[in-house]
């Protein structure tokens, strides 16, 4: 069997979405900024790139037409290099890894370079009108409400109050502080203009001063859309349910942001013609389906799903990455995988302090997994994600 | 400066100084406006405030001496953005603010312009507008861009910026430039005024919660085609040499994405990065600082007061002759144009015509403008008529003997001439100058063709010509709007004897076997107008054969070596084997089909093919730029030509040396003197002698000197 390599993951710092600093810069020149800097980091030959693959969710208007080969090419890469891009909604830049090692591990590649790039300030969620909530038979047939419903779902099936997800969004403002202070996001990179000149340097949306306070004062992000009808409407589904309670905010849920992320993964036999010392392995991927409407509650089953594949029990994995997309997500998945404390999870904060550009998120928590594990001298990890349309990802690494 | 509170609390100011001759800057424009804002912010009661346009002429329309002295970036934005900000206070200050406009304006005065939030011109004829920044190769700056796009539209602001269209009152009100027109001056106060009133919350558009793109962004589907196209079409005029028109693009469809504030720091990012290209420090070197050296007469004697011309003699009606009978009617001039029959006469009065009507048509001057200056051009048969001319041009067909007897005649002629000048590409002015009686005031100016367009004179000094003579030739240069460049007499000159070196070595490159289709795409791609070979087709490979005949008369040789000068084959296969001798025969290195575009004769990569591989167009366009600039350097240390600033100028404006380069001299100290020996030497031991290092190099490299100055 051909295993799958981690050599590097780099990323951007993340970008808000109001005044935010990366908001200048057109995601192509972006993603061919990061490329840059990996190539030149190792020195890359890039024509022994087999392939570069690209999640993006919004892959419409700058981020359109195959960002993933545009950008390679307008990075200055190797003509023969092919690129792509792929949507699996949230779970996007986990999927590119995912997909590349198994390129890798079908012994017909050795070279990937997977990540992903989302520049929400520029290209907005909903800018490709897709089906899933713009085609209205569709959408009724499917149950189709937003995800802010389907989080405060998942709150109120589960019985998470609103105090418990504002301090788990708290927890992840000050973890993400205290990361930045300590320097602990290795694979981030500053990004600089055309001239040279730096336009971001660390991720501006996290929070000097976050307090509870701040944060119990926000209004419900979703009560409004839910009354209009959604509520009712996913009730349909959930009729168990007298009443859903708004319990998201803008304060515990995911922030809107910029940003991209790149990882080499590649055969053993590459690492050693390239002269790359390999940083991990990938053990198993997985991904799921579960319930459209509720839609957030993939990460546990996908995570069983490679847990059994890579004959491991939860209590075998070091660190976790679990995206936090709404704060009842992880509460939602630490509950099904019987964990009950985040000591080993997203240690250096999540999205809700540092935000989550959509189709980038997968392989940035990758890097800061893998980054963590190095530093704690850990072995094993995990990055798990849900997926819209009720999808959920999931990826077991180990670092060799 | 004018600055003034009327009585409805209104202020009124102008930038302009009243006394014209005190200029401007542009870096005081900045200033200036700077110390108006401040004065502004503090006024109470203001209710608005009228800015009066009335001369663009005392305001310096570009601030490119600051922009040219940063040589890294960070400074370099941040002057950007600071001047930026100052627009941006003007623009956000909580009156309504008024574009007077009752003259023509254009660079810093029509960002100025954009910046206010209602614009009103007088309507009168020759009161226009134009972006002339881009086809300078610097961007209007101060957010123009950001502010034109969201006013008129990405279309025509793509078409004002990148092709300098000029419009005039009515045009502005179409694209919705102006706003409004009046018909004087006084109603421009009186209707001003009555807008600042029934708009005293006034916003910029780009300022409203729901500013809407004029005719959509640049994703909007109809710009998209346009943004798709664009890119090309640019670089079909530019082959990528020059970057502003590029850069311009980027500004107008990124800014377009994104809200005025990033927009405007795209802007000062973009315009940063082209600040910093070598090519815009070479153009704005050329355009501005070298030429204005030239026109401050650095090259003229300073013992010698300004001289002035009121009537002129012209010599020969034919091509040469009446563009310079034209230029100088233009510039106020008297002209008496001589020819040998009637017919020759008429015929040249007739071309005369023919330039005027067509700039009539193109609006660039007035039927009344026009008749004035035919009027001024009188044709004729007789020598006598020339009595009263204090200067004299001869100007007829390119004949030593032909020249003589022409000068002897109207010498006849003359009372009292001032001033012959002969006007020759190649014929030593020291052997003309011996048929005048007074070799003193014999010189040579050297106009291109076509004289109307061609802005450069080689102005040619004989070994007895006086400097009055030179001061005299130079100041009627100035005077009908040339570029003069001072020239020392020896064969070809300056820029026929360096340009020269183009058009042989394209015919070198055909000797080695490559073939003429890649010679032509170097040519261009280095950014000569056309190619080697198309060149010489247009001045006649009869021409070089001549020249070079009669160079080796003079030097009394046989013949020059196959290994010195291998073009030598190409020219006698031309003319004697395949009889193509150019344009003019319809045949030569090109065919020239009657209905359709010309293209390479077959028999040429027949007759020249080779088994050896062809060399990179790296190498050939470095082959142009090198033969040139080593032939130019030899110029210099022959005194032939005494300034690398003329050496410069005259290779851009003679023969289309490329412009981003900055000139054919300044192209050796961008390359390193000493890299560009080394390369010399590598090309001299590969192709020939013509790469030779000329020993004025290798001394200043000896000296320690880092470039020509």
């Amino acid at each position: 069997m051909n295993e799958s390599f981690i050599y590097d993951t780099i990323r951007t710092p993340r970008g808000k979405r109001k005044n935010g600093s990366l908001h200048e810069i057109t995601p192509t020149d972006l993603l061919s900024k990061l490329m840059l800097a990996l190539s030149d980091k190792h020195d890359l030959n890039t024509s022994d790139i087999d392939d570069v693959i690209i999640g993006c969710v919004m892959p419409v208007g700058d981020q359109g037409a195959n960002i993933g080969k545009t950008a390679a090419q307008y990075a200055g890469w190797d003509i023969d290099v092919p690129g792509m891009q792929i949507n699996r909604c949230c779970g996007s830049g986990l999927e590119a890894i995912n997909l590349a090692a198994m390129k890798v591990r079908s012994g017909w590649e050795d070279l990937i370079i997977a990540g992903g790039i989302e520049s929400m300030s520029r290209v907005p969620m909903g800018s490709d009108l897709g089906s899933m909530a713009y085609e209205p038979k569709v959408s009724l047939n499917n149950i189709y409400v937003p995800q802010g419903i389907g989080a405060d779902l998942i709150a109120t099936i589960d019985g998470y109050s609103r105090a418990e997800l504002d301090e788990l969004a708290l927890q992840s403002q000050r973890r993400a502080l205290a990361a930045h202070k300590k320097n602990k996001f290795k694979s981030m990179i500053p990004i600089v203009d055309q001239n040279n000149m730096l336009l971001l340097d660390r991720d501006e949306h996290v929070r000097e001063n976050c307090t509870m306070e701040d944060l119990s004062s926000l209004k419900p992000a979703f009560s409004k859309i839910g009354q209009l009808g959604f509520d009712s409407f996913a009730k349909e589904k959930y009729p168990m349910i007298e009443k859903i309670s708004h319990v998201h905010t803008a304060g515990n849920s995911s922030g809107i942001v910029d940003g991209a992320s790149l990882a080499i993964i590649g055969s053993k036999a590459i690492g050693k013609k390239l002269n790359l010392k390999p940083r991990a392995i990938i053990r198993s991927i997985a991904t799921c389906s579960t319930d459209p409407t509720i839609m957030l509650t993939g990460p546990a089953p996908a995570t069983k799903k490679a847990l059994e594949r890579a004959k491991m029990n939860i209590s075998d994995i070091d660190l976790i990455e679990v995206n936090e997309a709404f704060a009842a997500v992880v509460l939602r998945f630490m509950n099904e995988m019987n964990l009950n404390n985040m000591d080993n999870i997203n240690v250096n904060g999540g999205s809700i302090a540092m935000g989550h550009p959509l189709g980038a998120t997968g392989s940035i928590l990758l890097g800061t997994l893998l980054d963590e594990l190095e530093d704690q001298r850990k072995a094993t990890g995990l990055v798990t994600l849900c997926v819209a349309g009720g999808m959920g990802i999931a990826t077991i690494i180990e670092r060799v | 400066m004018m600055y003034k509170k009327n009585k409805d609390n209104i202020v009124i100011f102008s930038l302009e100084h009243e006394n014209k001759k005190e200029n401007l800057l542009g870096q005081n424009f900045a200033k200036s406006l700077l110390e108006i804002i401040t004065k502004l912010e503090k006024e109470s009661e203001l209710k608005g405030v009228i800015i009066l346009f009335t001369n663009n002429s005392s305001l310096s329309k570009y601030d490119v001496d600051s922009l040219i002295k940063f040589d890294k970036p960070d400074p370099c934005y941040e002057y950007i953005e600071s001047q930026n900000a100052i627009l941006r206070r003007i623009e956000k200050i909580n009156v309504p603010v008024i574009a007077a406009i009752d003259g023509s304006i254009s660079g810093l005065n029509i960002g100025l312009a954009l910046a206010c939030n209602y614009r009103i011109s007088t309507h009168k004829k020759g009161l226009e507008f134009e972006f002339a920044e881009v086809k300078n190769g610097i961007l209007p700056g101060y957010g123009s861009i950001a502010r034109l796009t969201r006013i008129i539209g990405i279309e025509k602001s793509l078409n004002l910026l990148l092709n300098s269209y000029r419009f005039n009152v009515n045009e502005a009100i179409d694209f919705g430039f102006l706003d409004e027109f009046v018909s004087s001056k006084e109603d421009l106060i009186k209707r001003s005024t009555q807008w600042i009133k029934s708009n005293p919350n006034a916003l910029q558009a780009w300022d409203r919660e729901n500013f809407e793109f004029p005719h959509g962004d640049a994703h909007s589907s109809k710009n998209a085609a346009l943004v798709s196209v664009y890119p090309a079409m640019i670089r079909k005029k530019t082959r990528g040499n020059f970057p502003a028109p590029e850069t311009t693009l980027n500004i107008i469809v990124e800014g377009s994405l994104v809200d005025f504030e990033t927009a405007i720091r795209i802007e000062s990012r973009f315009y940063t990065q082209l600040l910093m290209h070598k090519s815009t420090k070479n153009i704005i070197s050329a355009n501005w600082f070298q030429l204005k050296k030239i026109k401050s007469g650095a090259s003229r004697p300073s013992s010698v007061p300004e001289t002035y011309i009121q009537k002129i003699g012209v010599l020969g009606a034919g091509l040469m002759g009446h563009g310079i009978a034209y230029v100088s009617a233009k510039a106020g001039i008297d002209v008496v144009m001589v020819d040998i029959s009637k017919s020759s006469v008429d015929k040249g009065l007739y071309r005369i015509n023919n330039i005027l009507q067509s700039e009539v048509k193109k609006q660039s001057i007035s039927e009344k403008t026009s008749k004035e200056i035919i009027g001024r051009v009188t044709g004729t048969n007789e020598y006598s008529k020339l009595n009263g001319c204090d200067f004299i041009i001869e100007a007829v067909f390119e004949d030593q003997k032909l020249k003589g007897s022409v000068t002897v005649e109207a010498e006849k002629n003359i009372l009292n001439p001032k001033v012959f000048a002969s006007n020759t590409s190649t014929i030593p002015i020291t052997n003309l100058a011996e048929k005048s009686n007074n070799p003193e005031k014999f010189i040579g100016v050297h106009f291109f063709s076509p004289v109307n367009r061609m802005k450069l004179v080689e102005i040619i000094k004989g070994k007895k010509t006086s400097s009055h003579t030179l001061a005299k030739a130079f100041d009627f240069a100035i005077k009908i709007g040339k570029i003069p460049i001072v020239v020392n007499d020896s064969r070809g000159f300056y820029t026929t004897r360096v340009f020269q070196r183009y058009a042989q070595e394209g015919m070198s490159l055909l000797i080695e076997g490559n073939h003429p289709v890649d010679i032509e795409s170097a040519g261009k791609a280095a950014g000569f107008p056309v190619g080697p070979l198309a060149v010489i087709d247009e001045i006649s490979i009869q021409l070089l054969a001549d020249i070079r005949d009669q160079s080796i008369k003079e030097l009394n040789i046989e013949t020059e070596s196959k290994s010195d000068a291998p073009w030598n084959e190409v020219i006698d296969f031309m003319l004697d084997d395949a009889k193509r001798p150019g344009r003019a025969h319809e045949k030569g290195f090109y065919e020239y089909p009657k209905n359709s575009e010309k293209y390479i004769w077959s028999g040429l990569a027949k007759r020249f093919q080779s088994s050896q591989k062809p060399i990179s167009q790296k190498e050939m366009v470095e082959r142009f730029y090198f033969s040139q600039s080593i032939e130019a350097v030899r110029c210099l240390e022959e005194k032939v030509i005494e300034s690398d600033v003329d050496a410069n100028i005259g290779s851009i404006h003679g023969w289309g040396f490329p412009l981003f380069t900055g000139g054919v001299i300044q192209f050796v100290n961008n390359y390193g003197l000493k890299k560009f020996r080394d390369k010399a030497n590598q090309l001299c031991k590969a192709y020939g002698k013509r790469f030779s290092p000329p020993q004025l190099l290798e001394s200043m490299i000896k000296n320690g000197e880092k470039s020509f100055k």
